[in-house]
């Protein structure tokens, strides 16, 4: 049998007019809550432009109309169907203080893996360094760190005029950019079940490890800290959690001891990986500014011992904000503790 | 199984597809939202020609900045705002969604947009578009993660079934049985092939246009058998003109349309 397509038509054009013009209103204003008449008519409606798309893909193969159909009855499933919670307006200072030290604390084991990754290319890249300094092209071939760290230190110190003068705004925001594409790389990487994560947190642990002794050994460590701590601090943490998210989406990958499929597994962790990005962004520009602002000057312009208890400092609070920030009153379902 | 469509089952046993956008148009919607952000930056380059004037410094600050942030920005903010559409996708008509046909949400768009840095390894986005290519649902890394698909939305318009037929006089329906037989008997697919015919009759070369409505109108004769007084004389084309009309349309009933939207 094949439908009289024609009076098909007509007769449901109202039908499906009304429920375009709903969904058009859902979408405009996704914050408007419908009233109980409003959701009976959309359901109703729903049921009726579904059955009329059951009967036109039995009865009658006209595409056109099916497809129509097939696009009303797609939107309004999403609306309907959809379990999980609608976004709600997003609070920054909240979302700061409170969602973002809980998502870390939730999935804190990564970023121990994530720490432990970056520890074990410390190790790898000093004591290469140790046993052979002339790997040091090698181990770190950036020309601004294969210089003799006594002489580098000499020249900071007797510098006569800012090497970064009329450039530190340029130059904070290079950094700042930077990091933030070298973080993202490294969360991406996690869609390599993990490898690509490892390798650039492996290889982040082996220059800081390389440069390190390469100071250490030359008698420069005071320099050393006064150099990166006050940026480091921050800045690494930043690519840790980085690698901390880069590694939840390579366990949700593998799903390992899970039974939920891998689409659910991974729409599990969505939310929190995109919190944990967003809170690296925060800490890299924060880095940015420091590293272009402060690190850069040395002794005599500023005392490494203010640069070194600076860095402290923000070391604690850091620590302090990702231990115990919103551990108060929990206020949303998404922010309980696994 | 690679398919062009996406199927979701609905739980009240519904089933509908949406089509899914291949790597190639895909690529094309990115180049042209590529040439959309280089667009958006010369404006800005220029603008900032003039704070140059005043502090160098800040002016190539902001230009990097913008930089990093449209190009990044771009995907998110475009698809958050018109419900998986960009420039360039809203062009070639393709949208993401959430591969079970749900709400698409913030951090899916997230996902998706930020994990292009691994899809456009090494250049030119050819892991993403290797992994397109190779996935069922031709997705990239990045759709994989965040749970979309592309899918396309060829412009929907009602068949103009008035054009088609209105006023043309049908002999085949001075024969009520059997032009209900021929609906029995009829496919759907086979009268979706006899309307399709006739809808793009005009795009077909005239000696490929008499063969196709030669061969479909045997087709149709050999399924049911009119009477010669209802045959003869009518060319092909007419004759499938005729036997659409009795397969589509039923005449003499109330086209009145019913519901509460009167």
């Amino acid at each position: 049998m094949i439908v009289d397509l024609q009076r098909f038509i007509a007769a449901g054009r109202p039908f499906w007019a009304e429920l375009e013009r709903m969904l058009g209103r859902l979408e405009a204003e996704p914050d408007e809550r419908m009233t109980l008449p409003q959701l009976q008519l959309f359901h109703h409606l729903y049921e009726r432009t579904a059955a009329d798309l059951a009967k036109i893909t039995t009865l009658s193969s006209e595409p056109e109309t099916r497809r129509y159909l097939e696009n009303l009855v797609a939107r309004a499933y999403g609306e309907i169907h959809e379990t999980r919670e609608k976004q709600r307006r997003f609070f920054p200072l909240q979302w700061f203080f409170q969602t973002l030290p809980r998502t870390f604390r939730r999935h804190v084991r990564a970023f121990y893996l994530s720490v432990a990754i970056t520890l074990a290319g410390c190790a790898f890249g000093g004591l290469a360094l140790a046993f052979d300094p002339d790997a040091k092209p090698v181990l770190m071939p950036f020309s601004h760190l294969l210089q003799d760290p006594a002489k580098r230190v000499a020249e900071e110190e007797h510098a006569t005029r800012d090497r970064l003068a009329g450039f530190k705004t340029t130059f904070s925001v290079e950094l700042m950019t930077h990091n933030t594409k070298i973080s993202i790389l490294t969360l991406a990487l996690g869609m390599t079940w993990g490898v690509g994560t490892i390798i650039m947190l492996f290889y982040n642990g082996v220059i800081l490890g390389a440069v390190a002794v390469d100071y250490i050994r030359a008698g420069q460590t005071k320099f050393l800290l006064g150099w990166l701590m006050p940026h480091g601090v921050v800045e690494i943490p930043a690519i840790l959690i980085a690698g901390q998210a880069g590694l939840m989406l390579a366990l949700a990958l593998i799903g390992r001891g899970s039974r939920a499929s891998l689409k659910t597994r991974l729409r599990e962790i969505s939310g929190d990986i995109v919190t944990l990005i967003f809170g690296v962004g925060v800490l890299l520009v924060w880095a940015g500014f420091v590293e272009a602002f402060l690190s850069q000057y040395h002794e005599p312009v500023i005392p490494y011992e203010a640069k070194i208890a600076f860095g402290a400092v923000e070391l604690i609070l850091l620590s302090l904000f990702l231990a115990r920030s919103g551990t108060g009153k929990k206020t949303a379902p998404e922010d309980r503790e696994a | 199984m690679k398919t062009s469509s996406l199927f979701i089952r609905t739980p009240e046993g519904i089933v509908f597809s949406q089509l899914l956008a291949g790597p190639v148009t895909r690529f094309f919607a990115w180049f042209i939202d590529q040439l959309c952000i280089s667009a958006a930056m010369s404006v800005l380059g220029i603008a900032l020609n003039l704070l140059e004037l005043i502090n160098g410094n800040f002016a190539i600050a902001l230009y990097v900045i913008s930089y990093f942030v449209i190009s990044i920005g771009y995907g998110i903010f475009l698809e958050w705002t018109w419900r998986g559409q960009t420039i360039g996708k809203r062009l070639l008509r393709l949208r993401v969604v959430d591969v079970e046909g749900m709400r698409l949400q913030f951090n899916q768009i997230v996902v998706r947009n930020l994990l292009r840095f691994v899809d456009a390894l090494p250049a030119f986005y050819f892991v993403g578009g290797l992994t397109c290519w190779l996935n069922s649902k031709c997705q990239r890394l990045g759709d994989i993660a965040a749970n979309t698909v592309v899918i396309r939305s060829p412009r929907v318009a009602e068949p103009d079934l008035d054009q088609l037929l209105a006023g043309k006089y049908n002999s085949l329906r001075h024969y009520p049985h059997l032009a209900a037989r021929l609906r029995q008997r009829t496919s759907p697919a086979e009268a979706d092939v006899a309307l399709q015919a006739l809808l793009r009759r005009e795009e077909f070369d005239p000696a490929a246009r008499v063969e196709l409505f030669g061969e479909l109108a045997g087709h149709f004769r050999a399924r049911v058998e009119f009477p010669a007084e209802a045959t003869d004389g009518v060319a092909d084309e007419q004759y499938l003109r005729n036997v659409v009309d009795v397969l589509y349309r039923t005449r003499g009933e109330n086209h009145t349309p019913a519901g509460p939207f009167q």
